[in-house]
């Protein structure tokens, strides 16, 4: 996004990111600091509507701020991204604090609003997922921290008669010989400077803060109940609804019987919306009871008869035959013989659960309608809210909260859960907050595709892969949606990633990877780490079962195969290095392995398995992270623990299955989640590095389900092909 | 029906199966307990009941009537409870939201007993649920806590 002066007109989103230019904006606040971007004035919240336009840079709303530096010391840096748990609200004022060098204590905190300046670098959009906020900002922010310290130098040069050249900083503080000022005594002068165009970043040799293990800033908040989500919403006269939403994917309201439900104590409206009939109470369990007693009669719809066994029988079946070509070398109809190994591995549908329930509270009135929800896509929230409202998008205010997890869920290309709260809030006076029971978010749809792999692979004499044959079917997560152009001679690229693009499959003389898109009717999305949570399950296990065919060591092949991707082997060295790869392991456990490389990061992790009593038991994980550039070990620590958990919990129980359409499982006793008894021990190492930085939320999840099935076929020659797992 | 919370008497009107859960967040206004399953599945909800857990999304509020209800918001003044303290200094948080139960039951746990081996916290803290995967820190801070409580 280029810096736009304050006079232009709106105008659309562009791709392209000017990092050198976008830094323009300063202004006086209140006597604050603002560093931020110049925009057009149609873009400022609602709330400024009645302002006069902005006439120079010094006017610039604080709602465009990065960064804002009070004369009250206060220092407060604007998240563009949401935090859901991944660590975003420590890592982005990191990189601002390496230039600021502020106290950090006095470094606070708050979601953006909604607007076309915080669109991410990479898309012309407001959003956090693909792993992406650290990388994608690492030089946004460190930017925005080294304008406000140049302005605060400037103006305590001027103030002292000094050339900026012979003052420092130091924790909040400018000095020059024996003078010192605080920042925020000089943020009102600094704003009054012309803000640079471009200033030179500190050479990485110099960094103090970036690489630093560091706490988390949003702790307090979380450990006494303070930290607001979405959920904890508190506005005067707000009512609660709950939607009862059709049993099959596509069903409608034929009819309904409000009645009983208008009949419970606290319900006051009961009304139809797009999405299903909204039950609106004083309070949650007044909308949920008279929820329990609505009487809906549902038109099924056209996905009625889907049934994920029947399905998963069709997807083999298809799987046998020729489908698109994601990515292909050599010639692998004539390298396949009659003897081909062949294996198949099968991946169900999967719901995030976030710990947090959907929700999405909505006020409207005069001016325009405000949002309060926990959201990965604030400006396609606002876009269609605006739409349902008849409004402009800049009409619409995202007051974005702390987010109960996401994982992708609520990064949703049709906004669902805010769409409804519009629809519901729309018949409204009052605001209104739309709660999803647990049962909602599971039956709810969204899930991870469900897939089928069928694999053929061939060795040559000597044991190499000569030959590597892989189909995929599966449902296209962006086909339909605002990201359809990303759809290529067939292939959606989500589909097919860490397949068509593995370092072992481009290493091996013939490979070819095809797709086929299947669409059952059942509402699909990016769940964490998207296409690489079921293509690592099944490359990683065929490159195992390849090894054993060739009655090679599983890490002696995978050696050979990446001989030419460095990286990715050095990650699996070290992982298998500090896992003991190689020495025995402790009586009645096996291990196994597996590398990915996925979101601009490599992860290795070798598992530590048991089976006792017919379960399967993870005693250890040892993962090997190359990230490239780490902001913050202790996050991307935490973010491996979490990917690993993520991903376990999957292997061992995640499932959705549907029969008559209707989705069986509907909450946390028969759709289970990794609980803390069955968390391994995990060690995490960190591969030191000055590469180009990569993501951390996602790529620690698909190296966990490989490498604990190889460790169990390790341990007991039992391949296991299908998740969850089961051993029976 | 008289309520005790966090040491404040209050006189709250509701239906007598609405569950105490609903009663702190919607009535009371005390967001700090969470609602994550409706079932006593996840332990998001969990509060202390004269120093007992208790999964507040099941049980009714009459039912803990006259009773001492302890949420997050009243665990300490200052955000320094022990297990507070070794929570901080252990970084256990990513998203957040299922904190105040772990917490809690982290709490009684404690208060049961004050060197809980791995298997005891397997044992208290296995019904509540993480979805961010915090699990092995909450298992470092709550021996941490103990220390931290010894100390």
């Amino acid at each position: 996004m280029r810096p736009q002066g304050p006079q232009t007109s709106q105008q659309p989103p562009q791709k392209e990111v000017s990092r050198r230019a976008f830094l323009k904006g300063t202004a006086a606040v209140g006597g604050s600091l603002v560093v931020g971007f110049f925009v057009p004035a149609g873009m400022r919240r609602f709330a400024f509507a009645q302002e006069p336009p902005a006439a120079a840079p010094a006017a610039l709303p604080a709602v465009n701020a990065f960064l804002r530096i009070g004369g009250d010391e206060s220092v407060t840096v604007l998240l563009a991204h949401s935090e859901m748990g991944q660590g975003i609200w420590t890592t982005l004022p990191m990189m601002v604090n390496e230039e600021l060098d502020a106290d950090w204590s006095r470094i606070r905190v708050e979601h953006a609003p909604a607007a076309a300046v915080y669109h991410s670098p990479v898309f012309p959009i407001q959003m956090t997922g693909g792993s992406m906020t650290t990388w994608s900002e690492l030089d946004r922010y460190r930017q925005v921290g080294a304008v406000a310290r140049t302005l605060l130098v400037a103006a305590a040069a001027a103030q002292w008669g000094v050339s900026p050249g012979d003052c420092r900083t130091e924790k909040g503080w400018v000095l020059s010989g024996d003078r010192k000022a605080s920042y925020g005594s000089l943020a009102e002068a600094a704003s009054r400077l012309p803000a640079p165009d471009k200033v030179p970043l500190k050479d990485p040799a110099d960094w103090k803060v970036i690489g630093k293990p560091t706490r988390r800033l949003d702790t307090p908040e979380k450990i006494t109940g303070r930290a607001k989500f979405g959920m904890d919403v508190q506005l005067p006269g707000l009512l609660t609804a709950v939607v009862a939403h059709p049993p099959t994917f596509g069903g409608k309201v034929k009819s309904f019987d409000a009645a009983a439900a208008q009949a419970m104590p606290g319900v006051r409206a009961v009304f139809e919306v797009p999405s299903g009939v909204a039950v609106v109470g004083e309070h949650f369990w007044a909308a949920k009871k008279g929820r329990d007693a609505l009487q809906v009669d549902w038109e099924p719809g056209p996905h009625a008869a889907v049934d994920t066994e029947s399905l998963r029988a069709s997807y083999r079946a298809t799987a046998k035959t020729a489908g698109a070509k994601a990515s292909a070398g050599g010639d692998v109809e004539k390298a396949l013989p009659a003897a081909a190994v062949i294996a198949e591995y099968s991946l169900p549908y999967l719901a995030h659960a976030p710990m947090e329930p959907l929700n999405c509270t909505v006020r409207h009135g005069a001016e325009g309608v405000e949002v309060w929800t926990g959201t990965q896509f604030q400006t396609v929230d606002q876009q269609r809210v605006a739409q349902i409202f008849g409004l402009k998008p800049e009409q619409v205010a995202i007051h974005t909260t702390f987010l109960g997890g996401g994982f992708g869920r609520r990064a949703n290309l049709a906004s669902d859960f805010v769409v409804e709260a519009a629809h519901v809030a729309k018949k409204l006076e009052q605001p209104v907050k739309v709660v999803w029971t647990r049962d909602d978010d599971i039956r709810g749809g969204y899930y991870r595709p469900m897939t089928v792999h069928r694999l053929e692979g061939a060795l040559d004499a000597d044991g190499s892969p000569v030959a590597w044959r892989q189909r995929i079917v599966t449902q296209s997560i962006m086909a339909g949606s605002p990201f359809a152009g990303m759809i290529k001679d067939g292939i959606d690229p989500t589909a097919v990633e860490g397949a068509s693009d593995s370092p072992y499959v481009t290493a091996i003389p013939n490979y070819r990877v095809e797709l086929h898109a299947a669409d059952p009717g059942v509402p699909v999305l990016w769940w964490r780490s998207v296409g690489n949570s079921h293509t690592a399950f099944a490359v990683e296990s065929f490159v195992d079962e390849l090894a054993h065919a060739a009655k090679r060591d599983p890490l002696e092949l995978r050696r050979a195969l990446l001989a030419k991707s460095p990286r990715v082997l050095a990650a699996l060295e070290l992982a298998a290095g500090k896992a003991g790869w190689g020495s025995a392991p402790p009586a009645g456990r096996a291990r196994g392995l597996a590398v990915h490389q996925s979101f601009g990061s490599i992860v290795a992790q070798v598992a530590e398995v048991s089976v006792e009593g017919g379960r399967i038991r993870v005693h250890r994980v040892v993962c090997a992270i190359d990230c490239g550039i780490c902001v913050n070990p202790l996050g991307v620590g935490a973010q491996m623990e979490s990917a690993i958990a993520y991903g376990l919990g999957a292997a061992l129980h995640g499932e959705i299955t549907m029969k008559n359409g209707r989705v069986v499982e509907s909450n946390f006793h028969d759709y289970r989640i990794l609980r803390l008894h069955e968390m391994p021990a995990v060690e995490v190492h960190i591969v030191p590095s000055h590469e180009k930085s990569g993501g951390a939320g996602e790529p620690g999840t698909p190296p966990i389900a490989p490498a604990v099935a190889n460790a169990v076929f390790a341990l007991t020659g039992k391949r296991l092909r299908e998740l969850p797992f089961r051993l029976a | 029906m008289k309520l005790s919370v966090n040491g404040t008497e209050h006189d709250v009107q509701v239906d007598d199966d609405m569950p105490l859960l609903w009663v702190l967040r919607d009535v009371l206004g005390l967001t700090g307990t969470k609602f994550g399953c409706g079932m006593a599945q996840c332990g998001a909800c969990t509060v202390l009941i004269d120093g007992q857990p208790l999964r507040s999304c099941v049980r009714p509020a009459a039912a803990v009537a006259g009773k001492a209800v302890t949420t997050i918001e009243g665990l300490s003044p200052h955000g320094d409870h022990p297990v507070q303290r070794a929570w901080t200094e252990v970084d256990v948080v990513q998203c957040g939201y299922c904190q105040s139960g772990q917490i809690l039951a982290a709490v009684a746990l404690l208060q049961a007993k004050p060197k809980p081996s791995d298997a005891d916290i397997d044992a208290a803290l296995s019904g509540n649920l993480c979805r961010c995967g915090t699990y092995q820190r909450i298992r470092s801070a709550v021996h941490r806590a103990a220390e931290l409580m010894e100390g």
